[in-house]
């Protein structure tokens, strides 16, 4: 089979990659905007600590006082162990704390990121104005944080940003292997319901499937109705041609065989036997061709029914009675009702033919045939030749005869088509000597 | 015994006619269904030999209007087609038997006998030789008290003694009755069953006496 790709395979790879972009952007967009609302949240934090630093500076008789509580400065150490600097100043005069710390002349309410003795600091600055000695003065407060606590945070915001990335993967993937299943599970339906089919089932298919499947399902119906019709055409034409040989090799026969009572001469008689012979070995070549080309097509698909061996093996008997008696050959039928099994009626009731009539013609006149049936096991054997011992096991090859057949008239395709038949059934056929001193026994075993 | 042959083909009908009437049987021949009809319509028949395929149709459905009609005479299908298609389905529509083309006159001769047997057929098959009753159907002699059941080949060969008592046969014909034209035999293998046959009569008036350097009949004393 030329296979190309699998559409189970794309379909997953396209879904699973589209998850792993989706987690990717999710988790970049997660994490920014968690690291905006942490900054934000220091931002917060520096702002209320140096309004509250601001809030000290007071004017008293004159003299600009600064007063810094406590809380202004221990809030920042609350949340985390980052360094904090400050800076009071009134226009450009620094009044108290880092007089080199950077700021924003003139700049309300702002925030932004600095370097400050080789530390990346987070600043704001406040800006009011206060009246002293009856000129209004910018008192400036310039509030900075080393970042150590948010790197820290970002750290743990990032990891759960992966964390939510990859359940969304795993969530995801499990969604598309499910939706992979579910769009290719159609496809697997029609295929398993068409090999489901007996040989002779050739109605189109009628499972429901999905719209864009239905292009495929009139294509294969079209093919199968082909398939039907050829098998129609050919199977008439094998009735036909088995009509059109046979008919015409009837009367040479009949007419050889009427001729031979009428003719004394014995060159004459020695040639219409030769004749007679030519046209059955012909006759039953051609019939046995055909057979074992029905077999072979039967056996790829048997027409499974339930079957008793036993009553196959009579009936048979029965029909092959008239003609070993001709040879005074009488049956000895012991059938055993066995439990039955499942089979092709055709395949086996043609098996079974073909080793009776084995039986029959391999059979010297006034003999018995023993047929005996025990369970699922039929034995036949004769007080013929026998089988002969180096070649028992090619017996059952196409075109295979005995090197003791003598005269006998056969195509070397009876115990191929047994052979075959019992394989197709799980069964098997065993050639071996008649225990009974002289001839053959063929076993046919099928499994219950 | 009055038999029916309905085959299209001209040839092999004379070769099966021939045959059977060399064996003593009445015989008519139809080459198409219609023809068969007005056989079957004017005529009463032991049995019906019948070809499947036929220019006017399908054997078959003249064997199911027979049944049908309620007609009961027995029939063998003479058939052409695959040895393994369709075989069962002749039986299943009312068919005694079938054969096989190309057959052996003494097969169709056993699967007739065999036919006429298992339906018991008519009464009076029994032949009054001498002092012997022969039932040809039943495979029987009675002489005396006793009652012979023969076996295939003594009863092949005591019907064509009976048929024709006191003709001479000779070996070679007797062998061709007795034996497929496959088997090989020599004329000898005759001896054997001429001399059963004079064993199973022994203390009758019937005997099978040798004509020397000619062959056998049957003569009564």
């Amino acid at each position: 089979m030329n296979k190309r790709g699998s559409i189970l395979r794309r379909l997953m790879l396209q879904l699973v990659g589209a998850a792993a972009v989706l987690a990717a952007i999710l988790f970049v967009l997660f994490q920014s905007f968690a690291r905006q609302l942490a900054i934000e949240a220091q931002d917060n934090t520096l702002f209320a600590s140096a309004s509250a630093i601001l809030e000290s500076v007071s004017v008293q008789q004159g003299e600009v006082s600064v007063d810094i509580p406590y809380a202004a400065l221990s809030m920042l150490g609350n949340v985390s162990d980052d360094r904090v600097f400050y800076r009071i100043g009134m226009g450009a005069v620094p009044l108290t704390g880092y007089d080199d710390l950077p700021g924003k002349p003139g700049a309300d309410a702002v925030s932004w990121t600095d370097t400050y003795r080789g530390d990346d600091l987070r600043m704001v600055q406040v800006t009011r104005a206060l009246s002293v000695a009856g000129a209004l003065k910018d008192v400036t407060v310039v509030v900075g944080q080393t970042q150590g606590g948010l790197a820290q945070k970002l750290a743990q915001i990032s990891r759960m940003a992966i964390l939510i990335g990859a359940i969304y993967f795993v969530v995801a993937s499990l969604f598309a292997y499910w939706t992979a299943r579910s769009t290719v599970r159609p496809l697997n339906a029609v295929a398993e319901a068409v090999a489901r089919r007996g040989p002779l089932d050739l109605r189109p298919v009628t499972k429901p499937v999905p719209s864009e499947m239905a292009p495929l399902m009139v294509a294969l119906n079209a093919f199968i109705s082909r398939l039907d019709r050829s098998l129609t055409r050919s199977e008439d034409f094998i009735v036909e041609a088995a009509h059109r040989v046979r008919t015409p090799l009837a009367t040479v026969r009949a007419q050889a065989e009427v001729t031979l009572r009428r003719v004394d001469r014995q060159e004459n008689r020695n040639a219409l036997k030769q004749m007679i012979r030519a046209v059955d070995e012909s006759s039953r070549a051609a019939g046995q061709l055909l057979d074992h080309a029905m077999v072979a097509f039967r056996t790829d698909h048997l027409d499974q029914q339930a079957l008793d061996l036993g009553a196959i093996a009579a009936e048979v008997v029965e029909r092959q009675t008239p003609v070993a008696a001709l040879k005074d050959i009488t049956f000895d039928v012991d059938i055993i009702a066995g439990g039955g099994f499942n089979g092709d009626a055709i395949l086996i009731q043609n098996a079974v033919t073909n080793l009776i009539d084995n039986a029959v013609k391999y059979s010297p006149q006034e003999t018995t045939i023993t047929v005996s049936v025990k369970g699922n096991s039929l034995q036949i054997c004769d007080e013929g030749p026998g089988f002969p011992v180096d070649d028992i096991h090619t017996l059952t090859d196409r075109f295979a005869r005995g090197t003791n057949v003598g005269n006998t008239v056969g195509s070397g395709l009876g115990l191929t088509i047994a052979h075959e038949v019992a394989l197709a059934h799980n069964g098997t056929l065993t050639l071996s000597q008649n225990p009974k001193g002289t001839g053959a026994c063929v076993t046919l075993s099928l499994p219950s | 015994m009055r038999l029916l042959l309905v085959e299209d083909n001209a040839r092999l009908a004379a070769a099966i006619s021939d045959m059977l009437v060399l064996d003593g049987h009445a015989l008519d021949h139809a080459g198409d269904l219609a023809t068969a009809r007005d056989f079957v319509d004017t005529a009463d028949y032991d049995l019906i030999l019948l070809d499947i395929m036929l220019p006017d149709g399908d054997g078959r459905v003249f064997l199911q209007g027979l049944r049908k009609r309620a007609l009961d005479v027995p029939v063998i299908v003479l058939t052409a087609r695959s040895e393994v298609s369709d075989r069962v389905g002749v039986l299943d529509l009312g068919a005694d038997d079938y054969l096989v083309k190309p057959f052996d006159f003494s097969e169709l001769e056993a699967r007739v006998r065999a036919v006429l047997r298992r339906r018991g057929g008519a009464t009076s098959n029994v032949q009054r030789i001498g002092d012997i009753a022969f039932d040809r159907l039943a495979g029987t002699l009675e002489v005396g008290d006793a009652r012979i059941d023969l076996r295939n080949r003594e009863l092949r060969l005591f019907e064509v003694f009976a048929a024709n008592p006191n003709m001479i046969f000779s070996k070679t014909k007797l062998v061709d009755r007795l034996f497929s034209a496959d088997e090989d035999v020599s004329e000898n293998a005759i001896e054997v069953y001429v001399g059963r046959l004079r064993k199973h009569l022994t203390g009758s008036e019937v005997t099978i006496t040798t004509v020397r350097g000619v062959g056998y009949r049957l003569s009564i004393s």
